[in-house]
This record gives structure tokens, C-alpha cells and sequence, in this order.
């Protein structure tokens, strides 16, 4: 406990941003986990008598078009904002990892699998989502496999990059020339020197996840119109950006303030891998 | 280098012709049957009939492919079902605004994040740097979508300096004027990318100055700022080139959205209307030159890059 | 630690000390003179400091490490803590460094003529820069110069590129080299070529050449004089017969006695044992004192006073191995 505290401590004053950006991450999943007691107003209130009403009062963030509160909205939203993130971080590196690793140890079967990832590459990004949601329709769960898909392939390439070079370690090889089996050599070397990389790897995802999932909801691909997420926010107040502002500050805040403290934990955990800069601080 | 150009340009056909196969596939993907699902429940076994037999859906499905493929080869790539124009001319009445908006993006996050990226590598560690390491990572967390909102109601509701919506062309009344439409758009567009370009310059920049020959460079005594050009940038510039492609095709996504919401009469709405209609064979020919575009693209900074480093070789 | 000389030093180096981030000293207290037209082997095992010392004579120090205490003179002009270009600005920039990693040392996109002309430019303003280009690859003796000045590095040999390493510190028209280990990565049959070339261009140029290297072999060859470094400090100087012959340090000693001896049936080969310490161990009295053979209680604590020798010898030892012993 007292080590937990001496650490937060020390990254505090080596990296104030960073510890902003986690305390605010900290805050997100505290909203979605206790939205219900958190917002003062139910997601789907409708109140027409208190349309457009400005942030103050009863209203931290001003109410919508139909007299919903936004603060109420934004809170929920943070549960949707988590269930993409997470959701397409399991399925880009549920089925990512898998991949790369396969990869790299049967060379005949990686040249294929690899040469699937690049095609799938050839297609820039969003156009793949947008394809995948062509076949599978709207909708939250597909978005995520939407999204998911760009960064699977990602994954995969970063991974399979990993594991080849792993795999020609000598170590490796030493291991195998004295008998060890392929999954013994995946468990004990493979996997655990991919941990850092895909840590990384999985703030990245779950920063561009609230991006492409914004950017889907927004198209009106995404999730469908009634769900409060914070793209879906965005979308509906586009027609009255010049009479009520605050309906198109406060959602997007939000996304970017959630992406920005991804991008942030993330090149923090990327650069405490670096070993040039360990050998700097002094670790 | 004629032998590499040869391999690298069969590779990326062979990509080209899996990706259309992928493209042509999707269609037959999408659960239900896909002349009911363009043509609603209310359509009559006549209509059914009629569109099965224009979209060549009673072939076999190979057939199928190789006759749309053969055709695309010929520049036919079917017809919109909901204009009833060939969409090749579909594409080609987006495909001015969509270029010039590329163009003038490109023009913003090369003229701002190169020479930004040279300015936080060269002032490492200082308040500079790290304000505008911070201010990048900044903007590359944010919706392009939302700052074109937000440039929209700065400064076009607001100080109506530029234009919110649309775009005439400049080959009619107002010409080059008319790229004032194209200004909120593509800065909007620029935002998150300048600020990769700028980390990555800046990345770059300092991988090289830890480089052995510029430790040469600065012994031989010249000054700082034409160590900082003729050896680093020229250097560090490399690999900022070849993440050109992958900006390329990043902007070729964001621009669906983009041109949504300043409502510009590119190839991306085209996109997203015809996904929203159901038109598939617009769908389809517009998917298949974007993923064209792409590995030319990529194809020619590939090949760029070579010739820009003389220590690549050309097997 | 100076040896007695009739001419004037054209390098000095005075109680040098070179730290991390302010702290941690990595070169502690150095001393030593090079005259012109003399090479002295600067000795050491890996991470004692050596080429860190030579950094700082150039002003090519890495970010956070910087000269904290001490003098150099080059040419009796003060160029302490002074850049490379600063050193320019002010006319002494007569002191050039060729490097351990000729594969890496040069710029991979440009020509090997622009990049000695640059060098030129810098050095030798009044001389047609292609011209004097050619010159000095003839100098270091690359064959086919003219073809080889529109030729990019990736398209030399090591051994190649090295001279043009060293074509390149000419054109600095120096009155002092550097030389950081210039052969480590080279064949051995180019290792010859290389050294044969800078002991022919010292002598020819009168120039003065600071040679750093681990291997004694290359030492008892080539240089004139010897320096011998530990964790940061200077042990032992002196002529290079007398001290190959009779080292006085137990270090310097130990260091020769790890060289295999052919004609020697033992199987084992001998090792000082331990290893040297970090730059942050180093504590108080003489560094070497945990490994030493010959180490007293009085080694532990204290500075240890440097000896001279009439033979010009300098050795930092209360128990050097000539037998005169502090009490």
C-alpha cells in the first residue's frame, strides 16, 4: 500500500500529465460504474418544458432538444465508451495475438496468414469498418467487430514482429535444441516478453476505439439513435451547434479528454520500456 | 532497380486483385438476399426479376466475379441503382472536391507538422518541446468531426469568414475563390494527422542525432543549424516519407466523415449515402478505386523511398 | 600525471574531471601531455573513461555529461567545455577524432567528396574544396580517388571507409588526432594498413596523436608513450620500452600478464580477479584496491601520491612494483 502511494507519488512529480490523465481514466470507469447514483437525471428523461436550457442551475451541462440532461447523458455515456474500448481491445488482441504468434512459428501458414493481414491492410481504415458494418448492419456489438478488425490486423503485424525475433533468440534455441515442445516455448518466452508491447499496444486500441466509434455513431452507423453515447450526442446537436453550444462541447470533450489519456498512459508505458530511457532514470 | 520495380508492382496487383475479390464477396455476405434487401419488402417479383437479371445475380457466383472484374479492367463498373447513372460517373463527380480537399490537407500537415516536428526535436526537453509534444498528442486524440463542428461555428456561424457547407466547383462562377469552401474542411482534416506527422518528425529527428555520423558532422566544427539540415533532417525525412502512404489512406477514411458534416459533394458522402441507400454497386466501385488509389500510393512512395536512400538495396 | 619534455605540449590536459548529470564522475583528475610528432597510447579496459576523456578534449560530450573541473589546452588556447564550431569561431580548431565504427560513422546519403569538402570548407577556406579533396584521399592512400569522391559510403569497405575517416580529420588541418579505437572493427591485416598510415601521417605531419585503445599489442607497436587508465584515473605513464619492460603499477602489470603467452605450457590464462567498479562505487583511496595483489591498509583511505622515476616513468601507487613503498 505505502510502495502504491510512493509510486503514484514519484510519477505525479516525474509526469504530472500522465497521473491527470489516469486520475481522469479513473473517473470515466467510477461514471460507468455508478452511473445510476452518479447522474441526477435518468439518460432518457425527456422534459420538452426545459428544452436548450444553458449549463447552471439543476442543469451542470445543459439540457438537449428534449430537455434531457446532458451531464446525466455524458455520465452514462462513459459505459459505452468503456464497453467499445474494451471490446474491441479483446477482439483486436484476442484474435491479433493469435495470429502474429501462429505466425512466426509455422513459417508455411504465416506467409498466408500474413499476406491475408495485408490485404485487409490495403483497405484504409475506416472503409474496412464501414464495409463490415455493410454485411453485419448497426448496431453496438458490430461496431466493436468493426473496429475491431482495423486493429486486429495491426496487432497481428506488430506481434508477428515480436514473436519472429523472439523466436530467433538463442535462447530459444537452445531451449528447442534440448527437446522443449512449440507451446512450452510460447508460454515461457514468448507470451511474457509481449506483455510490455501490448500493453502498449492495447492503450493505443482503446484510444482509437472511442475515435472510430465516435466517428461511426456520428455517421449513424454505430450504435443505434437511442443508446446515450457520446457520438450519438454529438450527431443530434449538430442542428443546434449555434443555439445551444454547450450540447456540442461537452460530448466531445469527453471523447477527446478519454482518448487523450489513453494516448497518454500509453506512450508513458511505452517509453518505460525503452531501455534507453530506464538506463536515464536510473531504474 | 527495373527487377524491383517489376516485383513490387506484381505484388501490389496480387493484392489488388484478393482485395476485389473481398470487395465482390461482401455482397454476397450481407444476410438475405440482396435484391430484397436494395428493392425493399414492397418490391414485385417483376422488379426482383428485372434487377436480379441487371446486376447478373442469376450467373454463378465466379461467373459473377470475373464478368464484374473484366468489366472494371474496362472501366464499367456497373450502375447506381438509385441514380441510374454508371458509376463510374458517380465517383467522377466526387472526385474533384475529394482530391483538391486531399490536396490542400496534405498542404497544411506537411507545412505545419514537418517544421514543427524539426522545432520540438531540435528544442528537446525544453517547454517548447514539451508544449508541442503535448499539443500534438493532444490533437491526435481528437474526432475531426467534432473540430470541423467546432471550426464551423467559430468561423463560419460565428465570424463568418469561410463558408460552412458545400462546395462549387472552381471550374464555374468564382473560380479559385471557391477554395474558401474547402478551407474549414481540410483543416479539420489536417488536425490529428499534422499532429502524427509532427511526433514522427520529431521521433525521427532524434533517433538520428543519435546517430554515429552526426557525432562526425559536428566535429568537423560546422555550425549547428547545417547539422541540424544537411545531416539530420535529410535523414530523419526518410522515414517521415514513407508514413505518407498510411497518412494518405488515413485521410481517404476521415474525409467519409469530414465531407459529412460540411455536407461536400466528394467521394466519402458518396460513401455513406450509398451505404445508407443500399446501393451496392456503387458501394463496391467506389471501395475498389479507393483500395486502387491506395497501393499506387503506397506503391509509389515505396519506390520513392528507395531512390532517396542511396544504402537501400535493390534486390 | 606529466612526463618531462624539451618542447612545448601541443595538447594539455590538467586534472580533468568529466560527470554525469553534475554527480557522477566518470573521469576523475586526468593529466597528461602530448608533444607534436608523438603518439600516445591512451590504455584501459572498457568503461574506464578513455574515450569519454577524448570526448571532452573535442567538445563532443553527450547531453547531461559535461567537464565539471580542469583544464585542456590546445596550443596553449583554453578550448575547455568549447563545441566543435565554437572552437572555429575562435581559430582553434586545429584538433580532429576519427571513430571506432567507420560502418556507421558516415552520413549514408551523401557522397564521400561532399563530405570532406564540407570539412574542408570549414578549415581551409582558401583551397578549391574538390581539389584538396583529392589530395587527401591520395594522402590516406584510397586508389582511384577521383572515382571514389562521387562514390557513397555504403559502397566502401570498412578499412576504406576509415581512411576516409581519417582524409576527413585532415582536412581539419589538425595539430592533434584522436583516435578512438580506429581499429577494434577491422581485419587484422587492415588493422596493419590503418596503423601504418596514421604513424606514417604523425611523422610526416609532426602531428600529435592521442591513441585509445584496449589492446596492449597495438599499444607496444605504435605509440611513443603510454597512458594506462582505471575507473576513470590515470595509474601508470611513460615511455613505451620502459614501461612494457618493467610496468610499475600492479594494475599495468596484471593487464600485461593476461596476455597469452605462447611459449607458456600453462593451460590456465591469467586473470585479475574481481572487476572494475561503476563510476558510482568508486569511493575513497585508490580505485584498484579491491583487486590489488599488493593492497595495505593505507590504499583503502586517502589520495594516493603519484611517483616519478628518472626513467620518465609516473605511476599513483603507495606500493608501486620498483620496490619504493610508502611507509
Amino acid at each position: 500500500m505505502i510502495e502504491t502511494i510512493r509510486s503514484s507519488t514519484r510519477l505525479i512529480a516525474a509526469r504530472p500529465l500522465v497521473a491527470i490523465g489516469a486520475a481522469f481514466l479513473t473517473l470515466i470507469v467510477t461514471f460507468a460504474i455508478f452511473a445510476p447514483w452518479i447522474a441526477p437525471f435518468g439518460p432518457d428523461a425527456i422534459d420538452p418544458v426545459n428544452r436548450l436550457l444553458p449549463p447552471g442551475g439543476g442543469h451542470l451541462m445543459g439540457t438537449d432538444h428534449f430537455g434531457r440532461d446532458t451531464f446525466s447523458r455524458v455520465v452514462y455515456g462513459s459505459r459505452l465508451a468503456l464497453l467499445i474500448g474494451v471490446g474491441v481491445v479483446v477482439f483486436a488482441l484476442g484474435t491479433g495475438v493469435p495470429i502474429g504468434v501462429l505466425s512466426a512459428l509455422y513459417p508455411k501458414l504465416g506467409r498466408v496468414l500474413m499476406r491475408m493481414v495485408d490485404v485487409l491492410m490495403s483497405f484504409p481504415s475506416l472503409l474496412l469498418a464501414l464495409g463490415l458494418i455493410v454485411i453485419l448492419g448497426q448496431g453496438v456489438f458490430n461496431a466493436i467487430l468493426a473496429i475491431g478488425l482495423i486493429y486486429l490486423t495491426t496487432t497481428a503485424r506488430i506481434v508477428y514482429g515480436v514473436a519472429l525475433r523472439l523466436r530467433a533468440e538463442p535462447y530459444v534455441e537452445a531451449a528447442r535444441s534440448m527437446g522443449a515442445g512449440t507451446w512450452w516455448v510460447v508460454t515461457r518466452h514468448i507470451l511474457p516478453n509481449m506483455i510490455s508491447p501490448l500493453m502498449v499496444q492495447a492503450s493505443f486500441v482503446f484510444a482509437f476505439a472511442q475515435l472510430g466509434a465516435a466517428a461511426l455513431d456520428f455517421l449513424g452507423l454505430g450504435a443505434p439513435p437511442d443508446v446515450p453515447s457520446w457520438g450519438n450526442m454529438l450527431a443530434e446537436s449538430r442542428i443546434y451547434i449555434t443555439r445551444a453550444s454547450w450540447l456540442l462541447l461537452w460530448p466531445g470533450l469527453m471523447i477527446v479528454l478519454t482518448a487523450f489519456s489513453l494516448n497518454l498512459v500509453g506512450d508513458w508505458l511505452r517509453d518505460r520500456m525503452d531501455p534507453r530511457f530506464r538506463e536515464m532514470v536510473g531504474k | 532497380m527495373g527487377r524491383y520495380i517489376l516485383h513490387r508492382t506484381g505484388a501490389a496487383i496480387a493484392t489488388l486483385i484478393a482485395a476485389s475479390i473481398i470487395i465482390f464477396a461482401f455482397i454476397h455476405l450481407i444476410p438475405g438476399d440482396p435484391v430484397y434487401v436494395m428493392l425493399g419488402d414492397g418490391a414485385t417479383p417483376d422488379q426482383v426479376a428485372a434487377l436480379r437479371q441487371r446486376l447478373g445475380l442469376d450467373e454463378p457466383v465466379i461467373a459473377q466475379y470475373f464478368i464484374w472484374a473484366g468489366n472494371a479492367l474496362q472501366g464499367d463498373l456497373g450502375q447506381s441503382v438509385f441514380f441510374d447513372t454508371p458509376v463510374t460517373q458517380v465517383i467522377a463527380e466526387g472526385a474533384e472536391t475529394s482530391i483538391l480537399l486531399a490536396l490542400i490537407t496534405m498542404v497544411w500537415i506537411v507545412g505545419f507538422g514537418i517544421p514543427v516536428g524539426v522545432l520540438a526535436a531540435v528544442r528537446q526537453g525544453r517547454w517548447i518541446d514539451q508544449g508541442l509534444s503535448g499539443l500534438a498528442m493532444l490533437l491526435a486524440s481528437v474526432p475531426t468531426f467534432w473540430v470541423g463542428l467546432y471550426l464551423i461555428l467559430i468561423f463560419a456561424a460565428g465570424l463568418g469568414w469561410f463558408p460552412s457547407s458545400g462546395y462549387p466547383s472552381i471550374f464555374e462562377e468564382g473560380g479559385l475563390s471557391n477554395l474558401r469552401y474547402l478551407v474549414l474542411p481540410s483543416l479539420a482534416l489536417a488536425a490529428p494527422n499534422a499532429a502524427l506527422i509532427l511526433r514522427l518528425t520529431r521521433a525521427s529527428m532524434l533517433d538520428v542525432s543519435r546517430e554515429d555520423y552526426v557525432r562526425t558532422a559536428r566535429a568537423k566544427g560546422i555550425r549547428p543549424s547545417r547539422v541540424v539540415v544537411r545531416h539530420i533532417l535529410r535523414n530523419a525525412l526518410l522515414a517521415v516519407v514513407s508514413a505518407f502512404g498510411f497518412t494518405f489512406a488515413a485521410l481517404i477514411s476521415e474525409a467519409v466523415v469530414t465531407e459529412t458534416v460540411f455536407a461536400l459533394p466528394g467521394v466519402g458522402r458518396t460513401v455513406v449515402q450509398s451505404i445508407l441507400r443500399r446501393d451496392y454497386p456503387v458501394i463496391q466501385g467506389v471501395i475498389l478505386i479507393i483500395v486502387c488509389l491506395y497501393l499506387v500510393i503506397n506503391l509509389l512512395v515505396d519506390l520513392s523511398y528507395r531512390m532517396l536512400d542511396p544504402r537501400v538495396e535493390l534486390e | 600525471m606529466t612526463g618531462a619534455h624539451t618542447t612545448d605540449p601541443i595538447l594539455s590536459v590538467s586534472d580533468l574531471v568529466v560527470a554525469v548529470a553534475g554527480r557522477i564522475k566518470i573521469v576523475r583528475g586526468v593529466s597528461f601531455d602530448i608533444a607534436p610528432g608523438e603518439i600516445l597510447g591512451l590504455v584501459g579496459e572498457s568503461g574506464c573513461g578513455k574515450s569519454m576523456t577524448s570526448l571532452a578534449a573535442m567538445g563532443l560530450l553527450p547531453p547531461a555529461i559535461g567537464v565539471t573541473k580542469g583544464r585542456i589546452l590546445l596550443g596553449g588556447t583554453d578550448i575547455t567545455r568549447l563545441a566543435p564550431h565554437e572552437r572555429v569561431d575562435r581559430g582553434c580548431g586545429r584538433i580532429a577524432m576519427i571513430f571506432q565504427e567507420p560502418m556507421t560513422s558516415l552520413n549514408p546519403v551523401l557522397r564521400i567528396g561532399d563530405q570532406i569538402e564540407e570539412a574542408i570548407r570549414v578549415h581551409d577556406p582558401d583551397v578549391v574544396p574538390a581539389v584538396r579533396a583529392r589530395e587527401l584521399l591520395d594522402m590516406v592512400r584510397i586508389p582511384d580517388a577521383a572515382h571514389q569522391l562521387s562514390a557513397f559510403p555504403h559502397e566502401l569497405s570498412g578499412g576504406m571507409r576509415q581512411r576516409v575517416m581519417i582524409a576527413i580529420a585532415l582536412a581539419c588541418r589538425p595539430s592533434v588526432l584522436i583516435a578512438d579505437e580506429p581499429t577494434t572493427a577491422l581485419d587484422v591485416t587492415v588493422q596493419r594498413q590503418v596503423l601504418g598510415l596514421i604513424r606514417e601521417l604523425c611523422d610526416t605531419l609532426d602531428m600529435g596523436v592521442l591513441f585509445i585503445t584496449h589492446d596492449l599489442g597495438v599499444v607496444a607497436q605504435l605509440a611513443d608513450r603510454v597512458a594506462v587508465m582505471y575507473a576513470g584515473g590515470l595509474v601508470e605513464t611513460g615511455d613505451v620500452v620502459p614501461l612494457f619492460a618493467a610496468p610499475l603499477h600492479p594494475y599495468t602489470a596484471g593487464l600485461m600478464g593476461c596476455l597469452p603467452d605462447p611459449d607458456s605450457d600453462d593451460p590456465l590464462l591469467a586473470t585479475i580477479p574481481g572487476s572494475a567498479p561503476r563510476p558510482d562505487e568508486v569511493g575513497d583511496g585508490c580505485p584498484f584496491a579491491p583487486r590489488c595483489p599488493r593492497v595495505a591498509d593505507i590504499c583503502r583511505r586517502g589520495a594516493v601520491p603519484v611517483r616519478h622515476t628518472d626513467t620518465g616513468q609516473a605511476v599513483r601507487c603507495h606500493f608501486p612494483l620498483n620496490g619504493e613503498a610508502s611507509t
